[in-house]
């Protein structure tokens, strides 16, 4: 995974776990967590596939534009490889 | 429950809300139960905290303002065992009558 | 019944909520029901039910206290702590199940907040049951939009100079918040640095007690 990478955007119905408040934005990786079972499977009794676990930070900046409290201030959150799509650096 | 974005009303992050209120209770006896159900059902492979999370979402935010955390609980994880077969509607039913005639506390009902 | 709950004491020794007299709900007659038939069907037993209650009762901050207050006495723990959280507490004795821990630590220039906006996700095999304002729509909404204006609720006021990391709990991991050691504290003993380390503290909510 690149080091920058922006959230996809889509909002499919069903059970996610990437909030919608970063759906678009952009962040750096934090760290790579491995592995884990994807969520939108075990959510409906499925087979769940591993798929690779990122924490992601963001700026407040970044994330709420003008309206961020303290632009420097940072949001952390775990988001799946397939939510993700790497930028160049 | 989802708005005219594809939002769905449990995404809540960045949303206007109100003040914090930091009032907070012991849990009860029976919300203790409905807690050990939910991990030890899961434990055995029953169901996925996903699957508690999923239900619960899809109970909708009337649900969420109108019921109590441990009641949306119990719903969900009775949502999750009748997907996996464990028991009956009609079984479920049936208890639930019986105890319903068992007294009219919770003590009495669940005889303890 | 192996395990007899009409004293009104929790396993722990505390009172029930006295609801557990008033009337029957028809979600309490549910949980009554399906515990029967988890039991019935031989799924689970009485006996288990009541282990998991106590197992669950015996967690509570003072657990995550002393995985923090063995962090500030010790540094070799602490690099073991930031490093693998989970491991580092289960080191210590703690039952923390599958509970994958990371460790966030605040500085003079980085004050740390959790939460769990998509649902309630809280590290309770170490601290326990979450408190009821960490599941409320307030919280979850405001604390990753203004989070100052959240701590300043909670009476914790930051300077601009301070930066704040949310984290937002949206996957597998659980958080705890290793805040900074109070000034003042160098005589005291690890046992007692613990008391001054609380749950609002472990979530970042707060700031540890000062020395007495």
């Amino acid at each position: 995974m690149a080091d920058r990478v922006r959230v996809r955007a889509m909002m499919p119905p069903g059970h996610v776990r990437t909030p919608a408040y970063l759906r678009g934005k952009t962040g750096i990786i934090e760290r790579s967590l491995g592995d884990y079972p994807n969520p939108e499977q075990l959510a409906y009794r499925q087979r769940a596939e591993p798929r690779a676990l990122y924490r992601v930070r963001f700026s407040m900046a970044e994330i709420w534009g003008a309206a961020a409290e303290n632009p420097d201030d940072t949001l952390d959150a775990e988001i799946f490889a397939h939510w993700l799509e790497p930028l160049e650096s | 429950m989802t708005d005219t974005t594809g939002r769905r009303w449990h995404d809540m992050g960045g949303l206007d809300a109100g003040p914090l209120d930091p009032a907070e209770h012991d849990f009860a006896l029976w919300e203790k139960r409905v807690d050990a159900l939910m991990v030890l059902a899961s434990a055995k492979g029953l169901f996925t905290v996903d699957g508690l999370r999923r239900a619960l979402e899809d109970m909708g935010e009337e649900a969420f303002e109108s019921m109590s955390y441990y009641e949306r609980w119990i719903a969900s994880v009775n949502q999750n065992l009748l997907e996996a077969g464990v028991y009956s509607i009609e079984e479920l039913g049936a208890r639930m009558e019986d105890i319903s005639k068992r007294g009219t506390t919770y003590s009495e009902a669940a005889n303890g | 019944m192996p395990h007899d709950h009409t004293d009104h004491l929790s396993p722990s020794g505390h009172p029930f909520r006295p609801d557990n007299d008033a009337p029957l709900t028809y979600w309490q007659v549910m949980e009554i029901a399906i515990r029967e038939l988890l039991i019935v069907k031989g799924i689970t037993t009485a006996a288990d039910i009541a282990a998991q209650i106590d197992a669950m009762d015996a967690r509570s901050p003072a657990d995550g206290a002393k995985v923090v207050a063995r962090a500030w006495t010790d540094p070799a723990f602490k690099a073991r702590l930031l490093a693998n959280g989970s491991a580092a507490s289960r080191e210590m004795g703690f039952d923390i199940g599958s509970l994958r821990l990371i460790v966030v630590e605040n500085t003079p220039h980085i004050h740390n907040v959790i939460v769990c906006t998509l649902c309630s996700c809280y590290p309770r095999n170490l601290l326990g049951l979450p408190p009821d304002w960490y599941k409320t729509r307030a919280y979850r909404s405001r604390v990753v939009r203004e989070p100052r204006k959240v701590l300043a609720e909670f009476g914790l006021v930051l300077p601009d100079s301070i930066r704040i990391r949310v984290h937002d709990s949206t996957a597998d991991m659980r958080y705890i918040v290793l805040p900074a050691r109070p000034a003042g504290t160098e005589e005291l003993s690890e046992a007692d640095l613990a008391d001054l380390v609380t749950r609002d503290a472990m979530i970042g909510t707060g700031l540890p007690k000062a020395a007495a």
